[in-house]
């Protein structure tokens, strides 16, 4: 049997393209956050990222595959699941055992990629457009106007701020959770746990934050 | 205490089964949940309705044999104990009792609340022992050293009864926290360092063969396992069975 088919590589395979994501995830934060502190440097910063060959055309791939491994391959254990108990249930105290997060993975996970189908229309559709469609003249200052232009609609910041939620209760069990996967549970799991608590809630009310401070100085 | 119990009754593993309404009087707080399982059992035979079937043997709460998910939890609303050790006292007067068997589709049902584990025979059978040669100079395990913080691991894993709590409370009916137990004992032994790959490689394909699900890190298992067998153990079955695949 090869690892991928087994059941605890393909558990491995998720939680690594987990990491790797919030890998990415940290990085995203730290380039928005620049927009709060200084204009010129997010569109520096942005302008770097968009026209980076190596950007680009390496790690742009690597990271759409890493997201659609991520959520495929969780729908694929979902499914598995759902037909390892064909009778269900009368009466089953999941809450008595195990905490909401970690019994709701699809749903938070089916929130985030919803999420993410506005969020590459809002960004990465028109990026796509203006570089290698349109092929409009290369202009680095033009990011922080997109992005405040964004943020101007309370709806979409509603939405977003929504998604943030989801996206938090992810990776409060996600993120702690890839570490057993890969076989770390030792006498580091407690910092390691309080490590991981702290981003998921920092980094998602970061991004609402950033939305917010944008939607609210946009007038 | 006066209950109500509602049973799943089903009365073979073709029939299509469906829970049941008992009432049941006079249950003293200090009988165990399955001495009240017996008063209804008299019960229903002095009405001429079939008995329910239910497993059980040592009631000391080691054999792993009784079962049963009661009040939506495996083993009931008690922590540390199996069915046979849970007291009625852990329930009020009136209250009213579900009662279900294991469910999993590796755990087919045979009769009312009994279920066919014997997927966990065969995961066990996969490589959950160490050969040993009878050729009548075996050397005494005595005589070779083992750190006790190791020794002291692999007892807290070999406690593991195979109940198959774990299972019956798993979201996925995952039977991660048994095949981790039975993993860790030997790996964390140098008897079972000779056969550590095969062991967890073999054992780990019987387990995906039988049906069961993918671990998702709830920690329900760990919650509900009467021997409180560690989540430490799912993890050090992933190390293994990563470091064994590599090697091929």
């Amino acid at each position: 049997m090869t690892l991928t088919a087994s059941s605890i590589g393909r558990k491995v395979a998720m939680a690594l393209s987990g990491i790797f994501l919030v890998l990415f995830l940290t990085q995203h934060f730290s380039i928005n956050m620049l927009s709060v502190f200084s204009e010129s440097m997010f569109n520096q910063v942005s302008h770097f990222m968009g026209n980076n060959p190596i950007v680009q055309f390496v790690l742009q791939p690597i990271l759409i595959f890493g997201v659609l491994f991520h959520f495929i391959m969780g729908i694929v254990l979902e499914l598995k699941n759902s037909k390892s108990r064909t009778v269900k249930y009368a009466n089953y105290k999941g809450n008595a055992n195990a905490s909401w997060m970690s019994r709701n993975m699809i749903y938070s996970g089916i929130v985030i990629l919803s999420f993410l189908v506005l969020h590459f229309y809002d960004f990465w559709v028109p990026e796509m457009n203006y570089k290698y469609v349109e092929v409009l003249p290369l202009n680095p200052d033009r990011y922080f106007e997109e992005l405040v232009h964004k943020f101007e609609n309370p709806v979409r910041v509603g939405i977003y701020a929504l998604s943030f939620v989801f996206l938090c209760l992810h990776l409060l069990h996600g993120f702690a959770s890839s570490f057993q996967s890969v076989g770390i549970n030792n006498k580091y799991s407690k910092v390691i746990k309080s490590f991981t608590t702290a981003f998921a809630v920092v980094v998602p009310l970061g991004f609402v934050f950033i939305a917010l401070f944008h939607h609210l100085t946009a007038f | 205490m006066n209950l109500t119990l509602k049973v799943w009754r089903q009365a073979n593993p073709q029939a299509k089964g469906k829970m049941e309404t008992y009432n049941i009087k006079e249950v003293s707080p200090d009988m165990s949940f399955l001495e009240m399982m017996d008063v209804l059992n008299e019960q229903l035979m002095a009405q001429e309705i079939d008995p329910i079937a239910f497993d059980h043997d040592c009631r000391e709460g080691i054999c792993g044999m009784c079962s049963m998910f009661i009040n939506g939890e495996a083993h009931g609303p008690d922590r540390l104990v199996t069915t046979c050790q849970l007291h009625m006292r852990k329930f009020k007067d009136g209250d009213t009792i579900t009662i279900e068997p294991f469910r999993a589709k590796a755990f087919p049902v045979i009769k009312d609340l009994t279920v066919d584990r014997s997927s966990f025979d065969r995961v066990q059978q996969a490589g959950g022992f160490v050969s040993v040669n009878t050729s009548g100079n075996t050397q005494d395990a005595n005589a070779i050293p083992i750190d006790k913080h190791d020794a002291d691991k692999a007892f807290d894993a070999a406690t593991c009864i195979g109940c198959g709590a774990c299972v019956a409370t798993c979201k996925n009916a995952s039977a991660m926290l048994f095949v981790s137990a039975k993993v860790s004992q030997y790996a964390l032994l140098p008897q079972g360092k000779v056969e550590a790959t095969d062991r967890v490689l073999n054992m780990v394909k019987q387990m995906d063969e039988e049906g069961f699900g993918n671990c998702t890190n709830t920690g329900a298992c760990e919650v509900e396992c009467p021997k409180g067998i560690s989540l430490e153990n799912i993890a050090r079955m992933n190390r293994e069975y990563l470091s064994a695949s590599l090697k091929g």
